[in-house]
């Protein structure tokens, strides 16, 4: 099921709620609701137990921290970090900020999305690889920087990219 | 017989080069051959040239290994590496490396030589003798030491610290806070990343003895989402400080309170901006407040807060412990004490370099960074991340300090320099700060959220050299625009990097189309 287009309204099954998610929202919600500002925190806890914010849990998440709808969504579509729809199982960020590009991270790029055959923000068909890509992840003297599934790769090329991609897990 | 403690970096440049596969590679070849060891994860030091480096404690020294891959593993154990001996990898003495030696580790002094997360090994290398002294003092004085430092922030913009604490000293509020900004989002910066890694405890200390300064009893750190294991180092010290009662109701017996909790950002480059932060904090929208009223003032939830740069807060331990003198002895003219100056790009030898400021850009360049790491010209430098100034190499002679690199219009921001050898295309890096501030844009002020826009598609004119002349003379007058126009640094900013590239570079701009 894919979930709503990024800026839409939710709509049709997408508006729906399993039971599992509504827990998980109802589980950051209970968390975090006491706490001084806590939207943020939990975005973070839908995201990190669902791998998204389904836009029909923003509704919940409002009513829940007494805001508006717009509110909430006006803070999820602000921030890069926050997904509408879930991604694939294993997520690459590829560094595009200037000490990577003083070592070609471009070059890197073109062949990563070659290889996966998608774009950035896209998922692969089979819903292994989601590529985004990323604004500085700190590793900048040891340029072009990548980060798989939180694990951070440095000086990474063409090659070791791939040896890192075949390391995840097989394809189903 | 007792354990032979070895140090293998928990650092994530370190970790990015395989040092968690070497950790466990050393742990197992050690119990096949049935020695007893045990490994310390350490910061990094921040020659990451020599990463993963391991460092084996022996009775003549910490000896160093690096850099060091997991099939190096077996020979190093051949070698006698637990004993101290040589190797075709062996370093010598780790302090006695010359890229080490000849800094002046104030702030770093304890990154990558203790284990991050001890609070006994932090207080063994003097850890918590500047909150001790501080406890003992007015809270006046406590300020007016820092004033007296000299120490400005260290996060890009330079401001007296001191002074930000006065101002929020001097409000009388029910609830006061103390922030930290630890959303490092620099292309070319990793310094409140290492520190975080690498000796989370000193921050911890700072925002204490800011917050006994200046009547707080709740702390937040910032922090970027891109660092997810700094979140892991912070937490794991932050409980070992409350367990050692060094935060929490009654910090060191004091019957002073101070409560302190790491808040996750989302990828927003623009919450590096504090009014922006303190809105994240808040738990809404990036948006940049206009100043007045100050933070100091009227900052998070509407209190006196004060929002100080990783490095500002870690380097006020030691200075408490020291005294203002002692830190203020260090650098020239009004750039007092040293700066963790990171080194990055297309660099041979890469890394961060504490050093007392007026160490010159070509030094940096040439003999810590050894030149290019493609053996290419350095032909260009960016000083101070995405809206900071190219720097051609006729001015690599420039020192590095404040007042220095405003002198010839760039600006050090949060130390980050990143090296381009000749293969760079100017425009190409025009384009792209205006690209990047048209996605980071926050979108509350015109020139920003519009002008970023404009620029993107005048440069892309101006490099498929369609009207070249008027097209760069609108970027020329965009530019003034979004510099004057701007309510904050990021629109502010963004021309630096691209009046830079213009003016030093105009051939890149000039290039001929097939």
């Amino acid at each position: 099921m894919q979930a709503a287009a990024k800026n839409s309204p939710a709509e049709g099954p997408s508006s729906v709620l399993d039971a599992h998610a509504r827990a998980e929202i109802d589980r950051a919600l209970a968390q975090y609701q006491a706490q001084p500002g806590p939207l943020l925190q939990v975005l973070h806890a839908v995201q990190a137990s669902l791998g998204h914010v389904p836009p029909a849990a923003v509704p919940v998440i409002a009513e829940g921290l007494n805001l508006s709808r717009a509110e909430v969504h006006g803070v999820i579509t602000f921030y890069h970090y926050f997904r509408h729809s879930s991604p694939g199982r294993h997520t690459v960020q590829l560094c595009q900020a200037e000490a990577c590009r003083s070592m070609h991270c471009e070059a890197l790029t073109e062949h990563v999305k070659q290889r996966l055959g998608i774009d950035f923000h896209g998922t692969t068909s089979d819903r292994r690889v989601t590529l985004e890509p990323v604004y500085c992840l700190g590793n900048c003297a040891c340029a072009p920087a990548v980060m798989i599934d939180g694990d951070l790769h440095g000086r990474v090329t063409p090659a070791s990219f791939d040896a890192l991609l075949a390391a995840l897990d097989p394809v189903p | 017989m007792s354990s032979i403690q070895i140090y293998v970096p928990r650092d994530a440049t370190a970790l990015s080069l395989g040092a968690e596969t070497v950790a466990r590679a050393i742990a197992v070849e050690a119990s096949r051959r049935g020695v007893a060891v045990q490994i310390v994860r350490n910061g990094s030091r921040g020659l990451f040239w020599l990463e993963p480096l391991v460092e084996v404690v022996t009775l003549t020294g910490r000896h160093a290994y690096g850099p060091i891959s997991v099939t190096d593993v077996p020979g190093l154990f051949d070698a006698g590496f637990l004993e101290g001996h040589g190797h075709a990898l062996h370093r010598g003495l780790v302090e006695q490396i010359p890229e080490l030696q000849s800094q002046q580790r104030l702030t770093f002094a304890r990154v990558g030589s203790i284990d991050p997360v001890s609070v006994a090994d932090y207080r063994a290398h003097g850890g918590y003798e500047g909150l001790q002294r501080a406890l003992a003092m007015q809270p006046a004085d406590i300020v007016a030491a820092v004033t007296q430092s000299g120490l400005r922030g260290r996060g890009g913009a330079a401001f007296p610290t001191g002074i930000k604490w006065q101002t929020v000293l001097e409000q009388t509020a029910p609830q006061k806070y103390v922030t930290c900004n630890a959303d490092e989002g620099d292309s070319g910066t990793f310094a409140d990343r290492m520190l975080m890694e690498g000796d989370p405890l000193s921050l911890i200390e700072g925002m204490t003895i800011a917050a006994i300064a200046v009547g707080a009893t709740h702390g937040y750190i910032y922090l970027r989402i891109e660092y997810p294991h700094a979140h892991r180092v912070l937490n794991e010290a932050i409980a070992a400080a409350c367990d050692a009662g060094l935060l929490g109701r009654d910090v060191m017996g004091s019957g002073k309170q101070f409560e302190l909790e790491v808040r996750l950002g989302a990828g927003a480059y623009i919450c590096g901006e504090e009014t922006s932060m303190l809105e994240s904090l808040e738990g809404k929208r990036g948006e940049v407040r206009v100043r007045p009223p100050l933070p100091a003032v009227k900052g998070l939830f509407g209190c006196p807060t004060i929002v100080n740069n990783v490095i500002s807060l870690a380097s006020v331990p030691i200075i408490l412990q020291r005294g203002a003198d002692f830190y203020r002895d260090f650098g020239s003219g009004r750039s007092r004490g040293t700066i963790p100056l990171q080194l990055a790009g297309n660099i041979k030898r890469g890394g961060l370099f504490e050093r007392a400021f007026g160490l010159t850009l070509r030094e940096l360049l040439y003999d810590y960074g050894g030149g290019s790491a493609s053996g290419r010209p350095i032909r260009a430098v960016q000083v101070g991340g995405p809206l900071g100034a190219y720097i051609p190499a006729s001015q690599f002679d420039t020192p590095i300090d404040y007042e220095a690199l405003a002198g010839i219009g760039a600006l050090l921001g949060h130390g980050g320099v990143v090296a381009f050898d000749d293969s760079v295309d100017m425009a190409g890096m025009a384009r792209y700060a205006m690209e990047f501030c048209a996605k980071e844009s926050c979108g509350k002020c015109t020139p920003c959220r519009i002008g970023s826009t404009r620029g993107v598609e005048l440069m892309d004119r101006v490099i498929a050299n369609v009207d070249r002349a008027s097209n760069l003379q609108l970027i020329e007058e965009l530019c003034e625009t979004m510099l004057h126009g701007s309510l904050c640094g990021l629109g502010g900013m963004t021309p630096f990097p691209v009046q830079s590239a213009l003016k030093y570079f105009p051939e890149d701009f000039h290039k001929t189309i097939a």
